[in-house]
């Protein structure tokens, strides 16, 4: 909301010296948020003045262009009397015009600086100025043309044209419609500055009759209140006065013709929103009703828009001829030749308004105000208000005869403790205060012992609840006022296991030279087909973005992978010799159990109406995923570098497992997007908990990445409700410890942990530890085999072993490993 | 030592004159103190004190002497190689040394010598500003609450107060899962945690809550359809806005530093009434809205000395009533601001999209705690 301080001034008896600045920092402090101040003279440095053309003469120059040299009246304001010879390019002009004149010397907006020069053959003084060259707009229609009464040859141009005004804009916050006026800005100005307020609205208006325009509410639910005034040898070519339609430019909106100025001004001066028709087009009595289904109507922007059974219409004989409340229709707007003006100042009910305008995609000044609110008091004093500025300022004459349907709703009352102001902000607030505050922003209130029953002001239909009331004390007495305390002592427990588990995975992925990336969580068709998925794997089937911000990306993922693809491929493409990247991140599955309900919230729904709300929500556990891709470790002085690859990544679960204190079971698998012979599944007892290795050579194409690049995906939920919790201490012994180093040739296609299954189980509970130290495959053990070299590490708890004792254990694995794996020893 | 003289040379008993004796003595100490490295000091020592050097073989002689001369010509050879093998011993220790010395010397390596092997890691800093935001809480003994980011519509709205004919619930603001009849949300703030958090216990309750939200914004240097909040609730009898006020102010200077305090102003947010914008004295000018270095404006608050930070106030009793809570034992208060917004004034990030664009210099510059 833009408003021009004098504006604002006419309405409180404002200190002369508060500044434009000062005056917008109080009204902040109340509630009204400064957006920016406008002062549209500041860059200009005058001689800026009025002047009359008193010739003009086109001459036609070699580039085709014409050119007017005119000679301009600018009184004494040139020092001489003389008329000022000036070169002029525009043409929407004519002798006898009121003309705006930058006199040499000045300097206009831009640094301009403007001086008497030679140009086209004469010496031009100056020069007649648009509306663009001062910085008020985009005006490209020529110079500005002032009204022939706007002022005399030699007046100062800054106060005419309005630049002497600062307009300041305010961000209005939802609740308070009534500061979309003059009105109630001026009204919160004189509460900031405990001055006397003179209300706009404040006007004798002639008691209703049944003489005026005929109206009839089908709804009075939706237009309680309809006013309508009548005004008839109304001369549709009169201007509108400049103070007028500067103000209305000043609040950001156009001019346009005198009718249609009158309601705008008198919705900015009042906050009523109001609708002018022509008379004569209008057939018939104005009825209210909801439109029927598939109504037509075109509105006053030419839009053809079919109706709602929710829609609110203004109807005459003829049909349709407004959505009610948010734009007039095309076939009764007012012209250029008007001359019988019938005026609409209603209260429409807000959320109607709200949906209809959400329904058509309507944004209109009247629609913002009457879906936020409006004092259901005004409609009447409004329709006054236009009647009595057309006939000023048009002439023809107010109808005797004053239409007013409806009853205007009046305010509930509100009971509250009168030390609640106190109690709920933690101010020293009086409960005198409590009172004297409220009544300053409008209330009634009745005090009986500690309880106030208060009705709220007719203009604050946002007024409704106790803690409404305690806002409007606390604003005025100002939240500066609101003391700094901490509040006792929470007995909290600190963070919960998982999120000391998440803090320890990340802890571990980035020491082990990992780089955490977040990313957007919308996935599409295509980037499934590039992760090689199946047409039937499970991860296609999304949870689906009614509205994705693109038709591309419609689901929310299943997988992190794809982001991490993206990141991997964005770093070398920036010249990053390689990556290793982590994300921890929820995935959605569908939950597949219908709608989730809507419950009133008056009271609490049940733990059964809980569990069917929590039941319909997609199931959105959080996964880990990495990608590895290009150089892992770099070459240098200390020898040659590596590429990351499929054993990276397995290790690096295997890494997070151990640090968790998971026991983890590695097997082959072949699973897109990994490559079908180096992708390992993880389990933790028989449960799947994700897979890792190397990436398909077709999906790193897919995201550019190098061939044998890597990755990992797993359900870090799973993962982490498997953590242990409490280490046992661990039990060292300190007898000596017995090495045994056995070589098994087995079939090349055994794998690692089904041999060390068999060595274990089969070196019984002596066996400390076994690694695997050697891998094998050559002519000396034949086509199709390889040896894999065991460290077999044995300990007892309670004596040294003997040599009998230690080659018997040895012996007994590798019988087992024979016999489960056909393991041969070398 | 030499058994009995056996092989008695009546001959060589001369050699045991005195003067031999330190001969030999001199020729010793003059061959050790002569030996510049450990080889010339063995040689030395099997010269000097081998079974053939003189004074071996003058020790031998001892037995082979009339017994009245043994004692004298005894404690001649007895010191004599004792003053040998002490020099020795000096020697060796001396030579020794030099030679750790040049070898310490000749292993001299170039510790400028690069050391980036393997790649340095990091933790994102939305990641760890949230932790960083949630230690401040738990440090308070507040609790961090989380819950699902794919939310119902009843509890992203309905329970916050949000009635259904609220703006924010459009097409335009929120991401609506299909078919949006199904009445599912991508969270549009982090609030429903704390209805979840009051639906499912009372009061006292001190939470947190960090997390991850979405919007239909555009994407640009200050917007993004996904972005991060925290937001703070505290239910409790005798909660005041003062309570609130005294909580921010902790929260912000623990995070800025000290004198970095808050304002409010006068707001409007349907889960709290009395509403209120909380602004962050700007750490950069400290309010001053100056820039120190000039005349110009601070950058960071653009010279108002204030920066918003986010929205906050009492929780509506409407907010406590259909979360059942009684409202009239116990009041709250609620706070909500943006942690990549945060974050950004914090380190004087330009633009936003860093962020999620996981380019590596990005995020290793902020190592693995911030």
């Amino acid at each position: 909301m833009k408003t021009p301080v004098s504006w604002i001034r006419e309405y409180v008896d404002l200190p002369a010296d508060v500044t434009t600045e000062q005056l917008a920092a109080r009204l902040t402090a109340l509630g009204l948020k400064l957006e920016a101040i406008e002062k549209p003279g500041d860059q200009i440095t005058g001689p800026l003045v009025v002047g009359r053309v008193l010739t003009m003469e086109p001459e036609p120059q070699k580039n085709g262009k014409t050119i007017n040299w005119c000679t301009v009246d600018v009184a004494d304001a040139n020092g001489t009397g003389e008329p000022q010879g000036i070169v002029c390019g525009a043409h929407n002009f004519a002798p006898g015009d009121l003309v705006v004149v930058v006199l040499p010397g000045a300097v206009l907006p831009g640094d301009f600086h403007i001086a008497a020069r030679k140009t086209y053959g004469h010496v031009s003084a100056g020069m007649i100025c648009s509306a663009a060259e001062l910085g008020l707009g985009e005006d490209h229609d020529g110079i500005i043309v002032l009204p022939a009464d706007a002022a005399s040859p030699g007046d100062d141009a800054f106060a005419v044209l309005g630049l002497t005004e600062e307009v300041i804009e305010f961000e209005i916050n939802p609740d308070r419609a009534y500061a979309l006026s003059l009105r109630g800005i001026a009204r919160e100005a004189s509460l900031a500055y405990a001055v006397p307020f003179h209300d706009p609205a404040e006007r004798q208006v002639p008691e209703p009759d049944a003489d005026g325009y005929p109206v009839i509410i089908d709804d009075p639910s939706g237009c309680p209140v309809f006013a309508a005034r009548r005004v008839t040898g109304f001369d549709p070519t009169a201007p509108t006065p400049g103070w007028m339609a500067r103000r209305i430019q000043l609040a950001g909106m156009r001019p346009i013709s005198l009718g249609v100025d009158v309601t705008n001004y008198v919705m900015l001066e009042l906050g009523q929103p109001i609708h002018g028709y022509d008379g004569d087009k209008l057939d018939g009595a104005i009825y209210v009703r909801r439109a029927t289904e598939g109504e037509q109507l075109t509105t006053l922007d030419g839009a053809r828009r079919t109706l709602s059974v929710e829609d609110l219409v203004i109807v005459d004989g003829s049909g349709p001829v407004g959505l009610a409340g948010v734009m007039g229709g095309a076939t009764t707007e007012l012209s250029e030749t008007t001359t019988h003006v019938v005026i609409e100042a209603a209260h429409w009910d807000a959320v109607s308004m709200f949906r209809t305008g959400k329904r058509h995609k309507l944004s209109s000044e009247a629609g913002k105000r009457n879906e936020r609110g409006v004092d259901p008091q005004l409609p009447a004093i409004a329709a006054d208000r236009v009647a009595e500025l057309l006939t000023t300022y048009g002439g023809g004459t107010v109808e005797p005869g004053a239409t007013l349907v409806g009853i205007a709703p009046t305010p509930p009352t509100i009971e509250i403790d009168a030390d609640l102001p106190a109690r709920i902000t933690g101010m020293p607030i009086e409960a005198a205060t409590t009172v004297a505050h409220l009544e300053a922003v409008g209330c009634v209130v009745e005090a009986t012992g500690d309880r106030l029953t208060v009705t709220p002001a007719t203009w604050r239909p946002d007024v409704t609840d106790p803690y409404d009331l305690v806002e409007e004390v606390a604003r005025v007495v100002g939240y500066d006022q609101v003391p700094s305390i901490l509040p006792r002592e929470a007995a909290g427990r600190g963070l919960t296991r998982e999120q000391r588990l998440r803090r320890r995975v990340g802890r571990l992925l980035a020491g082990a030279g990992c780089v955490e990336v977040v990313s957007f969580p919308f996935v599409g068709e295509a980037t499934f087909d590039a992760l090689g998925l199946p047409a039937d794997d499970p991860l296609r089937h999304t949870v689906r973005i009614a509205n994705p911000i693109s038709s591309e990306e419609p689901s929310y993922t299943t997988t992190l992978l794809p982001g991490l693809l993206k990141a991997a491929s964005r770093n070398l493409g920036r010249g990053a010799s390689g990556v290793a990247l982590f994300e921890t991140g929820t995935v959605a599955f569908p939950a597949d159990r219908g709608a989730a309900p809507i419950y009133g919230v008056d009271w609490r729904p049940t733990d059964d109406e809980l569990a069917k709300l929590f039941e319909a929500i997609p199931h959105q556990p959080l996964f880990l995923a990495l990608v590895l891709a290009g150089e892992s470790e770099r070459a240098g002085w200390w020898g040659s570098g590596r590429e990351s690859g499929w054993a990276d990544a397995i290790g690096l679960v295997r890494r997070l497992a151990a640090e968790l204190g998971v026991q983890l079971d590695v097997r082959s698998a072949a699973r897109a997007p990994w490559h079908p012979g180096r992708c390992a599944r993880f389990e933790v007892d028989g449960v799947e908990l994700g897979h890792a290795g190397e990436l398909h050579p077709s999906v790193c194409k897919a995201f550019g990445l190098p061939v044998r690049s890597a990755a990992v995906e797993v359900d870090l939920d799973f993962l982490m409700r498997r953590a242990v919790d409490v280490v046992p201490g661990p039990e060292l012994s300190t007898y000596p410890l017995a090495k045994e180093d056995v070589a098994l040739v087995v079939d090349a296609t055994a794998t690692v942990a089904d041999v060390e299954d068999a060595l274990r189980h089969g070196a019984g509970e002596l066996l400390e530890s076994i690694r695997l130290f050697d891998v094998y495959t050559g002519d000396q053990i034949g086509a199709g085999k390889k040896s894999l070299a065991f460290a077999l590490r044995f300990r007892a708890t309670d004596r040294t072993l003997t040599e009998q004792e230690t080659s018997a254990a040895r012996d007994a694995a590798v019988t087992a490993a024979a016999e489960r794996c056909g393991a041969v020893q070398r | 030592m030499s058994g009995p003289n056996s092989d008695y040379d009546p001959v060589e008993v001369s050699t045991l004159q005195p003067e031999e004796v330190a001969a030999a003595r001199d020729a010793a100490l003059a061959a050790i103190a002569g030996a510049t490295d450990l080889e010339q000091l063995k040689q030395a020592r099997i010269e000097h004190t081998g079974d053939r050097s003189p004074l071996a073989l003058a020790n031998r002689e001892i037995g082979a002497l009339p017994p009245q001369a043994r004692k004298e010509a005894g404690q001649r050879i007895g010191q004599a190689r004792g003053a040998v093998s002490q020099a020795l011993a000096a020697r060796q220790e001396v030579l020794e040394a030099e030679r750790e010395e040049r070898m310490l010397v000749e292993e001299t390596v170039d510790v400028t010598l690069p050391a980036d092997r393997f790649p340095t890691g990091a933790r994102h800093p939305i990641t760890t500003g949230s932790e960083l935001i949630a230690d401040i809480f738990v440090a308070m003994g507040w609790e961090v609450a989380e819950g699902p980011v794919i939310e119902a519509e009843w509890l992203n709205f309905d329970a916050l107060n949000l009635g259904p004919d609220h703006p924010a619930r459009t097409m335009q603001d929120t991401f609506w899962t299909a078919p949006a009849e199904d009445h599912v949300v991508l969270r549009t703030h982090t609030s429903p945690v704390q209805a979840r958090t009051m639906l499912s216990r009372q009061p006292p309750i001190y939470v947190v809550c960090p997390g991850r939200v979405f919007r239909t914004d555009e994407y640009d240097a200050t917007h993004s359809p996904m972005f991060h909040q925290v937001e703070g609730l505290a239910v409790d009898e005798g909660i005041t806005m003062g309570h609130l006020k005294g909580t921010l102010d902790h929260f912000a200077t623990s995070m800025f530093g000290e004198g970095i305090t808050t304002r409010f102003r006068p707001s409007f947010f349907p889960f709290t009434e009395p509403s209120a914008e909380v602004d962050l004295v700007c750490f950069v000018c400290r309010g001053t809205g100056l820039n120190g270095a000039g005349p110009e404006s601070c950058r960071t608050c653009r010279g108002e000395g204030w920066i918003e930070w986010g929205g906050c106030g009492v929780v509506n009793p409407r907010v406590l009533a259909a979360c059942g809570i009684d409202s009239e034992r116990y009041s709250g208060f609620a706070f909500g601001m943006g942690i990549d917004r945060t974050l950004m004034f914090r380190h004087g990030l330009e633009d936003l999209r860093a962020l999620f664009e996981g380019d590596i210099r990005f995020t290793t510059a902020f190592g693995t705690e911030l």
